[in-house]
């Protein structure tokens, strides 16, 4: 492969690859069914317990 | 895999790990001194030898003391290796703003800031110490300290690996001292914000390891179904970095005694993979990490979820892809084929979206707990770092458009741009979250002091004012001026009137510098009282159970 | 363990999945980004011009880049002229790719605190360069430049400069053996040490194409062997200095990449 090649290859498949990996990531992300898990995700740092507990992980 | 509280009979595995790989650094530090061929890899040897051994030393002492008792409790969050974090991180924090307020000076009184008789004080040598002292050290530290205080919370469990974390911590302070120290005796490969030479390189890359491996063992171990999305910034964070570190910094010593290495690609080649490097260092170490802190603290500090987490996922895959091409605009119009430098811009041009999909999910995060920003300034100080955050990423794409590049690059506009993202993006989430983290671990109701937040909040932000117009001024000035030409078609102003030009600008600058290093200690003051659980005496005076001592009439 | 979760630990092999997909996950999106930019770098190769008169830097310019890049001279200092009008005429003509070929790393500096560099060479004399080293502001009183006085007393360490060229020959920067084995008598020649120095002068000029792009004098007017400030001197009254810009065709086909 040549200079010219490589470069045409990269400015080209790159679009393409953008657009699949968008594409993907969008899908997970509006999926509906992963709807309930992230929800319960988002909640995760304020629905643990702190400070008076001495052990807090037993 | 987690260590439980009947294992305190026995030789602790992790403990023999770190101390393997001491030994072996201790074995080939000494040699490094003994056969050094200049005098600055001979200190460097020497520090190793030192560091090593008083780190075989500490683990030989812990490892007695701790026999027959509990080490790693399983039912305990490691908040140990937090509370040291939050030190360092404000030691380095400062150490990093005096040299920049000093290099600061020195541009603006050159006759009064340098010293002829001692070259390790010039602007040279101070630059990168500056520079690596606040992203590195102060930033570093603060992503590591709360990195692994997120990822234990989010994971419902205690950090892996027994001892390694510990590891990480110290071995990361020992690269900053490698690193800074080796700036002053003039041990530098010359690529920006990689300065270290080869042998620091390396021992990066050992701890790094060991800190991705901590961070995977930790998220394998969790109680959690879902990885919360914080964490997912910060591996992205660590293991970019790895990737970053290793390939950016493929370089051959030109004596294994020696700390003078030539980097293996030279000229075009070895600019793109720089800048690269550069501008994903900007990406992933001063952004993604970044970024995880906001997905925690803010919610966490206002007790409300995430404004979107399907949001926050698509802002996490946008902003990882887009930024890893962003690199080329660093080279405008420079010897790099035209095609990646449009390549780079168009993708810098993209990267504003993931950025403010982001900062908006930031904000409206606090969409009914908006009165936290007039109650609580530490609220207010992590939401104006978001802020800030806009502000900057708002810059940046501008920036990397060819033309408005070919004025601002090689001026002081850049260097306002990269302290508006410094210091009021990564250093106000970092504020804001070493007050969380202080309160939070030392178990105190509230700060020592709100109002000391406030006079901090306000002073830092003038500071960051001044610095950022002061910039804008002196660095569109003089791109204009080194680009005018007079009515003869000659130009009109020699290199050195644009220099002198920008005085006042410097003068400002400094000041600004100096305020914002000013909040920064009056902060300490504030963390060190808090973490003593000491009140203010006039809140003393409003609490009536303690009886008041009467004078004698 | 036993108390473990009943639920959870039907589920963990599934956690560990997860979290290895977003490790790989993350490494392709951002690995296969970085190859696709940087590769066709590499196909570049050193023929990014076609021009005469580069040719690697002799040992005495050697131990002055190596020391311009100790004291952080490209912290201020960008050696990369852009093809911008003001630009040509306040330094010369713009940098090639070529100029740079046989800097590891590329010394191009992205802040002008000072002017650029990239053609520094011949501009001033070498009493000029010393004095303004030593005291920048006995010359440009509005200078803000460190004052590089240490330099002078300071004599050059030439041992090291063998290991230097073999390293960057390993590279494929092309030195010759005898460039190598040569290397201290070389640098002590090119600072106006008695030496001879004809051997070292065809050697570079085969690589280059050119005859007389070595100076050969001393540099800081002062007897004695090399000091830290001839090499740095030498380094800088060369750059710039090598292209021969008639053999240069902007417009040539194989330029317009």
């Amino acid at each position: 492969m040549t200079y010219e090649d490589w470069s045409h290859f990269a400015q080209n498949w790159g679009t393409v690859y953008f657009v699949a990996i968008f594409a993907t990531a969008l899908g997970y992300a509006l999926w509906p069914r992963n709807g309930a898990a992230f929800r319960r995700a988002a909640r995760l740092p304020i629905s643990e317990k702190e400070g008076s507990d001495d052990r807090p992980l037993a | 895999m987690s260590a439980s509280v009947s294992r305190e009979q026995s030789l602790d595995s992790s403990a023999v790990g770190v101390g393997l790989v001491l030994l072996a650094v201790l074995i080939l530090a000494v040699n490094g001194a003994a056969h050094a061929v200049d005098w600055a890899f001979r200190a460097h040897a020497w520090m190793f030898v030192i560091a090593a051994f008083a780190g075989i030393a500490g683990l030989w002492l812990w490892h007695e003391d701790s026999w027959g008792r509990p080490r790693f409790d399983a039912t305990e969050y490691e908040d140990g290796i937090i509370k040291a974090g939050i030190a360092a991180t404000m030691f380095w924090g400062i150490a990093g703003f005096t040299v920049g307020l000093l290099i600061a000076l020195q541009l603006t009184w050159p006759n009064l800031f340098y010293f002829p008789d001692l070259g390790w004080t010039n602007f040279g040598r101070l630059r990168p110490l500056h520079t690596s002292a606040v992203i590195f050290a102060f930033g570093g530290n603060a992503l590591i300290a709360t990195s692994f205080y997120v990822v234990q919370r989010t994971c419902r469990t205690r950090l892996a690996g027994g001892i390694w974390p510990w590891f990480v911590f110290w071995g990361y302070q020992l690269f900053i001292v490698i690193a800074g120290t080796g700036y002053l005796m003039g041990v530098t490969q010359s690529k920006e914000y990689a300065e270290p030479e080869w042998y620091a390189d390396i021992w990066l890359t050992i701890v790094w390891v060991a800190y991705l491996a901590v961070f995977m063992a930790t998220i394998l171990r969790r109680k959690e179904p879902h990885i919360y999305v914080a964490n997912w910034f910060y591996l992205a964070f660590i293991v970019t970095i790895a990737l970053l570190h290793v390939v950016n910094n493929i370089s051959l010593p030109a004596s294994l005694a020696g700390a003078k290495s030539y980097a293996a690609s030279s000229g075009v080649q070895s600019a793109l993979i720089q800048w690269w490097y550069g501008h994903n260092a900007v990406g992933f170490f001063l952004t993604a990490g970044f970024l995880a802190m906001v997905y925690y603290f803010i919610p966490k500090r206002v007790e409300r979820p995430v404004w979107s987490y399907r949001l926050s996922i698509v802002h996490f895959w946008s902003l990882i892809f887009i930024y890893i091409w962003a690199g080329p605009h660093h080279l405008h119009y420079t010897a790099l084929p035209q095609w990646a430098q449009t390549l780079g811009m168009t993708f810098s041009i993209m990267l504003w979206m993931p950025s403010w999909g982001g900062m908006i999910n930031g904000l409206m995060t606090l969409s009914g707990a908006w009165d936290k920003l007039r109650t609580d300034p530490v609220v207010r100080m992590l939401v104006v770092s978001v802020a800030f955050y806009g502000m900057a990423t708002f810059e940046g794409p501008a920036m990397s458009i060819r033309e408005v590049n070919a004025l601002s690059h090689y001026t002081d506009w850049g260097i306002g741009h990269v302290h508006s993202g410094a210091l009021g993006w990564v250093g106000f989430v970092t504020f804001g979250a070493m007050y969380c983290l202080t309160q939070w671990l030392w178990k105190r109701e509230k700060l020592y002091s709100n109002a000391m937040v406030e006079w901090h909040f306000w002073i830092a932000t003038i500071g960051i004012v001044l610095y950022i117009t002061s910039m804008w001024v002196s660095g569109i000035m003089e791109g204009l001026m080194w680009r005018a030409y007079n009515e003869f078609g000659f130009l009109e102003y020699s290199f050195v009137e644009t220099v002198s030009a920008k005085h006042i600008s410097y003068i400002i600058r400094a000041l600004g510098g100096g305020l914002y290093l000013s909040g920064a200690l009056i902060m300490i003051y504030n963390l060190v009282r808090t973490a003593r659980g000491d009140v203010p005496a006039d809140e003393r005076k409003r609490i009536p159970a303690a009886p008041v001592l009467q004078p004698a009439e | 363990m036993a108390q473990r979760p009943s639920w959870l630990f039907r589920n963990h092999r599934l956690f560990e999945k997860n979290s290895f997909i977003l490790l790989v996950g993350i490494l392709v999106v951002v690995a296969i980004g970085g190859i696709i930019e940087i590769v066709p770098l590499f196909y570049l190769k050193n023929t990014i011009e076609k021009v005469e008169g580069m040719r690697p830097y002799t040992p005495l310019e050697l131990a002055g880049q190596k020391i311009y890049v100790r004291e952080g001279c490209h912290v201020c200092h960008s050696q990369m002229i852009r093809p911008l009008r003001d630009e040509v005429e306040r330094y010369g003509h713009y940098s090639l790719a070529a100029e740079s070929m046989y800097d590891h790393p590329f010394l191009w500096g992205s802040k002008r605190t000072g002017p650029d560099l990239a053609r520094v060479g011949g501009k001033y004399s070498d009493e000029w360069q010393k004095q303004h080293l030593i005291d920048p502001r006995s010359l440009v009183p509005e200078s803000i430049m460190p004052p590089y006085a240490f330099l002078g007393g300071r004599s050059l360490d030439l041992s090291t400069l063998k290991d230097e060229m073999s390293a960057l020959k390993f590279e494929g920067v092309p030195y010759t053996d005898a460039m190598i084995a040569n290397a201290a008598d070389d640098a002590a020649a090119q600072a106006g040490g008695d030496y001879d120095y004809e051997p070292i002068k065809k050697a570079y000029a085969a690589l280059s194409g050119r005859n007389d792009t070595i100076a050969f004098r001393d540099f800081d007017g002062e007897p004695g062997p090399p000091s830290e400030l001839d090499a740095l001197i030498a380094y800088l009254q060369m750059l710039g200095t090598l292209v021969d810009f008639s053999t240069y065709e902007a417009d040539d086909l194989s330029n317009q990449r």
